[in-house]
């Protein structure tokens, strides 16, 4: 683990996860905070809004306006549930966060409960890192020991029951809706929208989701205030932001930079390119996320404004980094693979789809691509985006669009020719077991 | 209300309408597969995008809400691309094997692809396969065609009550089955062959029997359950090949029980009677009409000379038309006879000469929507009238509350909020409790002739039930087919008269049969004097009309029945069918025609005449049963059977003025109830659903569903215990001097003391009375 | 069906949700009873469906939804490997290659010894830790090399 900034500042490894070390870290002091001065919920949102804090699960929504949307006079339960179902190639930042300090998206979830009124809450967690479910929920009974969570909260009359929830594997749940679905016992297939989950969420009831680092931040935020927060970062990309560097870097890891960090440094954080190759490309925002050249890359700034107007997304922050040994076709193959297992089934473009779209790259890969398999896959994924009821059409399509788009030539050679570019011998070295210095 | 335009046209919608609803009104047709108007919306087949203006993407005109001032195109150039993108998703692993899928020809997916599909495939990768499901003998599966729309998920979950169905793994993977090995054993599951939009769930019984554009549809009415449920019967060389639903929102909406779909397969069964057949020294002989007829207009004309008029009764089933029920009943007046009934089930016929008209729902049908507070006493309401209780759980989704009194407590698959399940004995005591209890909650008192007879203390269950029904505002109590059948259906029917007095509410009853209304409108009761279906048989008479019943199936006790009309020198029988009781007990026997080969009218539940004609031609020598009457009438030389045509004879039985109004009062009739003390254990008869008549005891694959082979004896763990007998062990039922040895099993939905023992079945011929005392011995 | 451990366990799950929304624990109940029985034949779907009273075919949704449930029979020890991306570009499928040749099995095959069964995987959220493992579906195992492995199918061996 690499870590500076504000949540993961000060933690060490699996040692300083627990409630006494949080606190040493001026843990919960936030909550105290909002209960002792009985701070107004509005001004709260407020907070929030003035830092410009936008949601880090991926669609960079601004947290305080969600926040706002929550009917504040509903007379039945409110839910709150937070997304932890990190499955996205790439993303694995809030599993850091969830082991090394789970006490500040505890604090984070129950500010925001008391921002919004909610009664009850759940962290749903991704299926493959159970021992990280395991110790949210030794953190959980900590905190509900210590009086900070469940029934009158520091002696309050604020009551709010938290609890984790386990996934099994599928990575569709990271969708918000389909995330309701599943902690409901079913299918995790995404609803469609309207109506929102703030006015029709978990059980039916008003529900507010948000993303593990996003509910990490909102103690920062309530102790340095809005504004402090906003002036880590830059205009419209307040705070500081996980990147989870991953690929042919020589320290992949979390790093945790003010936003509007340059790309350069943030490569050099993670060590620089693995045996000094050249950079060839790099998938910024998570698997979903359009890929830009390494050329590309190296101007941008990483913030949603920058990264966006480079041709691509910040996404969850999941920074996959390609060098030259890398098969672009070969890369791609294994993307649409992934899209074609996970989804739900149940819109037809996606369902269908996908699976078309992954043999056909499968078709190029192993040279028996055919002259018009681009045209196709363009057509194809154009049939899909904006058909479906959730974005995992749309994730599934944008990887192809941009591998076709940016490394086209490559493509065309596996079809012309049979073969690669990158020499099979290149591949197989630059994608060996990785041993850490 | 909000303005919308669609393709250019202008239309006001209903606050939370969705695009689909305002183009419905409109008449714009979206394509479709996953929508569908009486189910969830699922907005996943996609087919249905359509542009809205300032949408940067294509909507589901399905599940998008209108607002103000929309604007939407559903053939723009951005809507058909999209709907022509979905289209070609929808047909890359579709099989494409129209030529020998069944639903060619009426496939929804074949209809569309015609406007949206291309004419030839880019997909040139391999085409998933899936396995087939077994769903039981009803509906055949070819889920390689399946589109994965759920319809048939949401249908098994939402209005059959009962997720019999899911779409199991994900993504390409995606399986639409039941849990593993299992049927889908729902009444109304045959629905959800109407409602798959492609051939992969297709009719076990039709498949490959005709090609749909071969069929002539006809309109019939079903001639099973009170509903009356409204078809559209599929001919072929005058074989009904096939019944499907005809919408009527009113009565059965899109939908059909699978007794109303499927039971045309007892049409043609073997037993079928298609030339006349007399008895002479004891051995059937075919014979031709005329000798029949001939034979059977001088044994009457004898045995009243002989006997008297009186010495003729008429009995008939309550599925018979109102032609055949109303020439019954006027040719025995004709004979001078006043004894006909059709309530063969029936052993309480106390009310007689009390009653305000003809008892019916009380309510019209499409009224169940708006109850929120309903009473059902003694019904087995799921099996005996599958879409009336489909109603009453969309009802419940509503708000409604349903509470129950009876002597079975089995799965309606609705929320039941309040329940006394005590055996039929004890239905009236907990009937007067909740009177006392509500007379008490109102703050009113009971009715006079009541007074007497309110209980000392009323129990928690009762007063619960008082409490929902207190708080009502749109109140109905039904009484069910045991209250009805019951030697108590008189002090019930006083009780839910009160009951509804006092929640200002209806009462009515749900009606066991096609005509169990339009019997008393036909007027086959006794009206002066004669003798009702129970003392026809006490008092054994010289002659019997019988119209369309087995003596071993049909009746409240058919030991009785059998050995009754087993002995009487003459048994006229009228029927479509032979069986061995009714080979036993004729002398003569009668080829009529069943519904699909005669016109007719049924009177359903709600006391709506509806008329049908034939929708294929007589069966061998068969004849429509009101000729058969009419031509006996002219035989016997009687005056008023001259009609022409069955319109005729439906228009002089249901002439206004002649014929009693619906009504469920009784007038005038003291309450005497006096609970008769059961030493031993109490009878619970059910007419199992697929052996309430003649026609669905011979439709074969019915006959191989799991409702088909319900146990025949069930008890609850407690009373078996107390015999002796494990859950499957067999014990010998006894019933006076008649017993028989059948296997029993426990069932907790069974009151205490009391055992169920379907009626209507081979089984439990030989025993008496459906209801009342009867003993147990492990065998 | 299952152990009174297992049931104390899902009765906590149960606890976590409204009184009447039992339904919400069917994804930790299948999962217990997955740990006690090895993998989730239909009879025991059906128990945890009706422990639950829910259908039994909601709870079958939901075991073939999620992949980490296994409807067929797996060995003592399921090792599953992460083979997406960035897994890839760090050696995942070298660790993979290198399990199968270890253990001389395939993708979804078992050692004939019945102790081992090899998966491939999906995103398991740790590609910074790549090449990775997942053994029986609970115990993550990062920064593989071929000695880890070695190492990792050594102690399972045993167990």
């Amino acid at each position: 683990m690499s870590a500076s900034g504000l949540i993961l500042a000060g933690v060490d490894g699996d040692r300083t996860w627990g409630l006494q070390d949080y606190v040493a870290r001026g843990g919960y002091s936030a909550l105290r905070k909002v209960i002792s001065e009985k701070i107004p919920p509005e001004t709260i949102i407020a907070e929030l809004k003035a830092s410009s804090l936008r949601g880090r699960g991926g669609a960079g929504f601004p947290t305080g306006l969600k926040w706002s949307f929550m009917p504040r006079s509903f007379p039945g339960a409110k839910y709150l549930a937070c997304n932890s179902d990190e499955g996205e190639p790439g993303t694995f930042k809030d599993r850091d966060i969830l082991r090394y300090n789970p006490h500040t998206v505890i604090e984070g979830m129950t500010i925001a409960a008391y921002a919004m009124g909610c009664e009850r809450g759940y962290n749903y967690i991704h299926g493959e890192i159970f021992d990280v479910y395991e110790r949210f929920e030794a953190a959980l009974a900590e905190a509900r020991e210590a009086g900070l969570l469940g029934q009158n909260i520091l002696g309050s009359d604020f009551s709010f029951e938290l609890f984790a929830h386990h996934g099994y594997g599928a990575y569709i749940c990271g969708e918000e809706t389909a995330l309701l679905e599943s902690i409901e016992g079913k299918k995790g297939q995404p609803r469609f929208k309207p109506p929102f989950p703030a006015s029709y969420g978990l059980y039916g009831k008003p529900t507010t989701i948000n993303n593990t680092e996003t509910f990490a931040s909102v103690p920062f935020i309530i102790n340095m205030g809005g504004e402090g927060f906003l002036n880590l970062g830059k205009p419209n990309n307040g705070g500081t932001k996980l990147f989870s560097v991953s690929g042919h870097v020589n320290r992949p890891g979390n790093y945790e930079v003010a936003m509007g960090t340059p790309f350069s440094e943030l490569l050099e954080m993670a060590g620089g390119m693995r045996g000094g190759r050249k950079l060839k490309a790099v998938i910024p925002g998570g698997s979903s996320a359009p890929v830009l050249p390494g050329s590309v890359m190296m101007d941008c700034t990483m913030d949603y404004d920058s990264i966006s107007k480079a041709g691509s997304m910040l996404g969850s922050g999941a920074v996959i980094v390609m060098d030259e040994t890398t098969c672009m076709v070969k890369a791609l193959e294994r993307l649409s693979y992934f899209y074609f297992e996970e989804s739900c089934g149940q819109c037809t473009p996606c369902r269908e789809g996908t699976g078309w779209l992954y043999r056909v790259v499968h078709r190029i890969e192993n040279g028996l691509g055919r002259k018009d398999d681009l045209d196709l896959l363009n057509s194809v994924t154009g049939n899909i985006m904006g058909r479906t009821i959730c974005a995992l059409g749309d994730a599934a399509s944008m990887p192809v669009q941009s591998f076709v788009k940016h490394f086209g030539s490559e493509f065309e050679y596996h079809i012309e020719n049979k073969k690669c570019l990158v020499p099979p011998e290149v591949q197989y070295e630059g994608s060996q077991i990785y041993v850490r210095p | 209300m909000l303005e919308i335009e669609i393709d250019g046209k202008q239309v006001t919608v209903e606050d939370g309408s969705t695009i689909m609803d305002a183009a419905t009104k409109i008449g714009a047709f979206v394509p479709h597969f996953c929508y569908h108007k009486k189910l969830s919306i699922a907005a996943s087949c996609r087919m249905c995008l359509v542009q809205v203006e300032k949408a940067p993407k294509p909507l589901p005109a399905c599940a998008t809400p209108v607002t103000n001032g929309m604007k939407v195109w559903t053939r723009s150039e951005q809507a058909v691309k999209a709907q022509k993108g979905v289209m070609e998703f929808l047909l890359i692993n579709h099989p494409l094997d129209c030529p020998i899928c069944d639903q060619g020809g009426e496939c929804q997916l074949q209809d569309l692809a015609v406007g949206y599909g291309g004419s030839q495939s880019r997909y040139e990768e391999e085409k998933r396969v899936v396995l087939n499901k077994n769903l039981g003998p009803l509906v055949s599966t070819d889920m390689t065609r399946c589109i994965n729309c759920t319809r048939c998920v949401r249908f098994t979950t939402e209005i059959a009550g009962q997720m019999e169905l899911g779409q199991a793994f994900r993504g390409e993977h995606a399986e639409i089955m039941p849990f593993v090995e299992k049927t889908v054993d729902s009444e109304l599951s045959g629905n959800i062959i109407d409602l798959c939009p492609v051939g992969a769930l297709t009719s076990k019984p039709f498949r490959f029997s005709a090609r749909t554009w071969e069929l002539a549809r006809r309109r019939s009415v079903s001639p099973h359950d009170s509903l009356g449920s409204n078809l559209i019967v599929q001919v072929k060389h005058d074989v009904v090949k096939r019944v499907l639903p005809f919408e009527n929102e009113d009565i059965n909406e899109c939908w059909l029980s699978d007794k109303d779909r499927f039971s045309y397969e007892g049409l043609n069964s073997e037993d079928r009677l298609t030339v006349p057949m007399l008895k002479q020294d004891g051995v059937w002989k075919e014979t031709d009409w005329q000798t029949a007829l001939e034979f059977a207009g001088n044994g009457l004309r004898k045995t009243a000379k002989q006997n008297g008029p009186d010495s003729i009764g008429a009995l008939a089933s309550p599925h018979s038309t109102i032609e055949e029920l109303y020439l019954l009943q006027k040719l025995t007046r004709a004979i001078g006879s006043d004894s006909v009934d059709f309530r063969l089930r029936q052993s309480d016929f106390r009310a007689d000469g009390f009653r305000e008209g003809a008892p019916w729902l009380g309510i019209p049908i499409n009224e169940v929507a708006g109850l929120n507070r309903l009473l059902v006493i003694g019904s087995f309401l799921r099996k005996d009238s599958p879409l009336l209780a489909q109603r009453v759980r969309q009802a419940a989704k509503r708000g409604l509350h349903v509470s129950a009194i009876g002597a079975s407590a089995e799965e309606w698959l609705l929320p039941v909020k309040n329940r006394v399940l005590v055996a039929p004995s004890a239905i009236v005591p907990a009937l007067l409790q909740v009177v006392a209890a509500l007379a008490a909650e109102k703050g009113v008192a009971v009715a006079e002739h009541l007074a007497a007879a309110m209980p000392a203390s009323v129990s928690d269950d009762a007063r619960a039930i008082a409490q929902s029904l207190a708080s009502g505002r749109k109140v109905a109590v039904w009484l069910g087919n045991l209250a009805v059948q019951c030697e108590y259906a008189t002090e019930i029917q006083q009780l839910a008269e009160e009951i509804a007095r006092l929640t200002e509410g209806a009462f009515g009853v749900i009606g066991e049969a096609a005509n169990s209304v339009g019997g008393y409108l036909a007027k086959a009761v006794p009206l002066v004097g004669g003798l009702n279906a129970k003392q026809m048989l006490e008092q054994p008479r010289k002659a019997y009309l019988l119209l369309n019943a087995e003596p071993a199936l049909d009746f409240a006790n058919p030991a009785l029945a059998q050995s009754v009309l087993g002995a009487a020198p003459l048994v006229v029988a009228l029927s479509a069918f032979k069986s061995e009781s009714l080979l036993a007990a004729a002398d003569v026997l009668l080829p009529i025609a069943p519904f699909t080969e005669t016109s007719g009218t049924f009177v359903n539940c709600e006391g709506r005449a509806q008329n049908f004609n034939a929708v294929a031609r007589p069966l061998g020598d068969t004849r429509p049963g009101w000729k058969v009457l009419r031509v006996l009438g002219n035989l016997l030389e009687f005056e008023g059977f001259e009609h022409n045509d069955s319109e005729a004879v439906a228009a002089e039985a249901l002439a206004a003025g002649s014929r009693p109004d619906l009504g469920n009062r009784l007038f005038g009739l003291e309450f005497n109830f006096a609970a008769q003390t059961v030493a031993g254990l109490e009878r619970v008869s059910d007419v199992p659903i697929y052996a309430a008549d003649p026609l669905v005891r011979r439709a074969k694959s019915l006959q191989k569903t799991r409702d088909a082979k319900g146990p025949v004896a069930s008890a609850s763990a407690a009373t078996l215990a107390a015999i002796g007998v494990e859950s499957g062990g067999r014990v010998r039922l006894k019933q006076g001097q008649a017993s028989v040895e059948v296997p029993i099993v426990a069932d907790e939905s069974v009151a205490a003391n009391c055992v169920r023992v379907a009626a209507a079945t081979a089984a439990t011929s030989v025993l008496g009375a459906m209801c009342g005392e009867i003993s147990v011995e492990r065998v | 069906m299952l152990s009174q451990e297992s049931l104390q366990q899902i009765d906590r799950e149960i606890a976590k949700y409204p009184p009447d929304q039992k339904q919400s624990a069917v994804m930790a109940a299948l999962r217990i009873a997955q740990v006690e029985k090895g993998w989730l034949p239909k009879e025991l779907i059906e128990f945890v469906a009706s422990y639950l009273q829910m259908p039994a075919i909601a709870a079958y949704e939901v075991a073939s939804f999620y992949n980490m449930y296994d409807l067929e029979p797996v060995g003592r020890h399921k090792i599953t490997v992460c083979t997406n991306l960035p897994c890839a570009l760090s050696g995942g499928v070298h660790a993979a290659d290198y399990l199968k040749e270890k253990l001389g099995i395939d993708f979804n095959e078992t050692t004939p010894d019945g102790k081992f069964t090899l998966k491939e995987g999906e995103c398991m959220g740790a590609c910074g830790d790549a090449p990775v493992l997942l053994v029986n579906n609970h115990h993550m195992c990062s920064w593989m090399t071929k000695e880890k492995i070695d190492q990792i199918l050594a102690e399972l061996a045993d167990k």
